[in-house]
C-alpha cells in the first residue's frame, strides 16, 4: 500500500522529468485532469462545491473498508489536474493518515509559480475540504 | 496636428518593463486596461521627486517644499488642460477613478441627494460605479435605476431617456466599458440629462489612454480617471468638477490642507480644490503623473487612438479564423478592447496557457458581474491593447490562441 510520502515523493519525481518548463507542465498537469475518473452528475452539486476557488471544484468522498475514497472534477482543465493530484494522493489512506499528512509535493514541484495566488489559495481550499471530510470520516467510524 | 505615424520602435525604447521574457519567452502585454506600462520619463520623474525634491507641499517656506509645491501644482494644470477645464481649481487629486466617484458619492451625495431621489448608472459599469451608488441610496432611501445593454453591449439609448425625469438627480456613467470596450455617447447622455436637471458624472478611466477628453465640450458636472491607466503612476487619479458644484459640496475628508482655520468652537475649510484634498497626498506619483500626461501629448492622442484603431483591426481579422472563437462586446464604437470566449476552454485555463507563452491577458468577470450576468456567462478573456503592442505580437497571440485551443481537442 502506498503511502501518503511515497506517492508524494513519486509525483515529485514525474514533475521533475518536465524540468520547470512552464508550457509542458501545465500540459502535464491537464493531462492528469482528463484521465480523473468522471465525478458522478448526482455529486456535481452546490453542496459539493469548494468554498475559496475561482474556478468550480466538486470534491465528493465516501469510505470503502475504513479508507477514505475520493472523487473530484472541475468546470476548468488545469485546476481539475491540480485537484486529480490530491485525489491520487489521499485518495485510499486513512482519516488518521489524511488528518495528519504532511503535503509537501506542491512546494517541490514548484506549484506556485505555474498556477498563481489565486489558484495557490484555491489549491489550500480544497486539502482543507478534504481534510474535513476526513475529520467526518473518522467521527462515523468512533 | 501633425499628421505623424507612430514610431512604434521609438515608443518600444520608452518602456523598460516591455525588454523581458516571461517564462522563457518575450513578454507580450494585452493587459493595458487593468494598468497600462510606464515610459521612462514617468519613471525618472519618480526618481527624480525622491533623489532631489521629496518635501512635504503647500505649507513649507523652505526650498524643497517650494520645488515639489511647484512641481505638484505643475501636474494640476496640466491635468485642466489636458481635460480642456475651464479652471484649474476643479481638478481634485485622488488615489484615482474609484475615489473620485466615491468623493462624489460622499460629499455631493451626502448634500444633494435625499429619499425618493433617483440616480442613473448603466449595466456597463465597473464595479465602482455601482457600489457607491448602491451604499448612498442605501443611506439615503434613493432609488438605483439601470440602464441596460443590447446583445451587442451598447447602452440602449431610448430606454435611458425613459428613465430620467425629475426625480434623478445623478446619472454616473462610464465613457468606455473596461469590460467590452463599447465607447458610451457621452455627449448625449449628458445633454438628456441636463434637460431634466440632473447632474452627470463621467467614469473616464478607460477613455483617458485612447480619447481626448473635452469636459467643456461634454459639458459633464464632475468626470474621474486614473494616472496607471494613462501610463503614470499608481494610486494617483483627477477628478474633475464644476467650480460651483464643488464650492457647493461639503468636505469630503476632515485632516490637514483642507482647512482655513481650526477651532473647538468652530473649523472652516479651505477653498477648492484642497477642501477635498485633506492629508499629505501621494506626491511624488502627482508629480510623475504630468510626464505622462506629457507624453501622451507628445505623441498626439489623435495618433494614438488611429494608431489602437489599426491594432484593432487587425487583431479582428486574425481573430475570425480562430476555432470556437466568440467576441463578447460588438458594439459598432469600440476601443482597444477585445473580450471573447472559446469554445470549449474556460477563460481560466486559457489565461494560464497564454501566461505560459509569455503573454499577459485578463480573464473572469472584469469587475462587472451584472454585465456578466446579462451575457449569462461567468467571465471572458480579454485582450487589451496600448500604444506600444504591435501587429507582430498580436500576430503572435493569435497563433498561440490557436496551439492552446488544440491543446483541448
Amino acid at each position: 500500500m502506498a503511502t501518503i510520502n511515497s506517492i508524494q515523493e513519486d509525483i515529485i519525481e514525474d514533475f521533475g522529468m518536465l524540468d520547470g518548463d512552464m508550457e509542458m507542465t501545465i500540459g502535464y498537469v491537464m493531462e492528469l485532469g482528463a484521465k480523473l475518473p468522471e465525478l458522478p452528475v448526482e455529486y456535481q452539486t452546490d453542496e459539493n462545491i469548494v468554498k475559496g476557488c475561482q474556478s468550480k471544484v466538486w470534491l465528493h468522498a465516501k469510505m470503502e473498508d475504513d479508507k477514505v475514497v475520493y472523487q473530484a472534477d472541475s468546470n476548468t482543465a488545469i485546476t481539475k489536474g491540480l485537484v486529480s493530484l490530491l485525489v491520487r494522493i489521499l485518495t485510499n489512506q486513512t482519516p488518521d493518515d489524511i488528518l495528519n499528512a504532511d503535503l509537501f509535493f506542491h512546494e517541490k514541484i514548484g506549484m506556485n509559480r505555474f498556477i498563481g495566488t489565486q489558484r495557490s489559495n484555491g489549491f489550500k481550499a480544497m486539502i482543507k475540504q478534504m481534510q474535513i471530510y476526513a475529520l467526518a470520516m473518522k467521527a462515523k467510524i468512533n | 496636428m501633425v499628421d505623424a505615424a507612430i514610431d512604434i520602435e521609438a515608443i518600444r525604447k520608452q518602456f523598460p518593463i516591455l525588454h523581458q521574457e516571461v517564462n522563457g519567452k518575450p513578454l507580450v502585454y494585452f493587459d493595458n486596461a487593468a494598468t497600462s506600462q510606464k515610459p521612462q520619463c514617468v519613471i525618472d520623474a519618480l526618481t527624480h521627486y525622491y533623489n532631489t525634491d521629496n518635501a512635504n507641499i503647500h505649507r513649507g517656506i523652505h526650498t524643497l517644499a517650494e520645488r515639489a509645491t511647484t512641481a505638484f501644482e505643475d501636474t494640476r494644470i496640466t491635468v485642466a488642460k489636458f481635460l480642456n477645464a475651464n479652471e484649474v481649481e476643479e481638478i481634485i487629486f485622488t488615489k484615482g477613478t474609484t475615489e473620485g466617484i466615491n468623493l462624489v458619492a460622499a460629499t455631493f451625495g451626502r448634500k444633494f441627494i435625499n429619499e425618493g431621489d433617483e440616480i442613473i448608472v448603466s449595466a456597463l459599469e465597473h464595479h465602482s460605479n455601482i457600489v457607491p451608488w448602491q451604499i448612498l441610496c442605501e443611506e439615503k432611501g434613493a432609488v438605483l435605476k439601470v440602464i441596460p445593454v443590447n446583445e451587442k453591449g451598447e447602452l440602449i439609448f431610448d430606454e435611458y431617456v425613459k428613465l430620467l425625469s425629475d426625480k434623478t438627480k445623478l446619472v454616473s456613467v462610464n465613457y468606455i466599458s473596461n469590460a467590452l470596450g463599447t465607447i458610451n455617447p457621452v455627449k448625449e447622455i449628458i445633454t438628456e440629462a441636463h434637460k431634466v436637471g440632473a447632474k452627470v458624472l463621467i467614469d473616464a478611466a478607460q477613455a483617458a489612454p485612447h480619447v481626448k477628453m473635452d469636459v467643456k465640450a461634454l459639458d459633464c458636472d464632475f468626470l474621474a480617471f486614473s494616472a496607471h491607466k494613462v501610463y503614470g503612476p499608481t494610486g494617483v487619479g483627477a477628478l474633475y468638477g464644476k467650480r460651483a458644484l464643488l464650492e457647493a459640496m461639503p468636505p469630503y475628508q476632515g485632516g490637514g490642507e483642507m482647512i482655513k482655520d481650526v477651532s473647538f468652537s468652530g473649523t472652516t475649510y479651505n477653498d477648492i480644490p484642497y477642501k477635498f484634498e485633506a492629508g499629505t497626498p501621494n506626491i511624488g506619483e502627482v508629480i510623475a503623473f504630468k510626464s505622462a500626461i506629457d507624453f501622451v501629448e507628445d505623441l498626439g492622442q489623435e495618433n494614438i487612438a488611429r494608431y489602437e484603431v489599426e491594432l484593432m483591426a487587425y487583431a479582428n481579422d486574425l481573430l475570425k479564423d480562430v476555432d470556437g472563437f466568440t467576441p463578447v462586446g460588438t458594439a459598432d464604437k469600440k476601443a482597444s478592447v477585445i473580450s471573447f470566449l472559446i469554445d470549449g476552454v474556460h477563460p481560466f485555463d486559457l489565461g494560464q496557457l497564454l501566461d505560459a507563452k509569455g503573454i499577459a491577458v485578463r480573464t473572469g468577470h472584469h469587475c462587472a458581474q451584472p454585465l456578466m450576468e446579462f451575457f449569462d456567462i461567468e467571465g471572458t478573456v480579454r485582450a487589451s491593447f496600448s500604444v506600444y503592442n504591435t501587429k507582430e505580437e498580436i500576430k503572435y497571440f493569435v497563433d498561440s490562441l490557436k496551439a492552446v485551443i488544440k491543446m483541448f481537442k
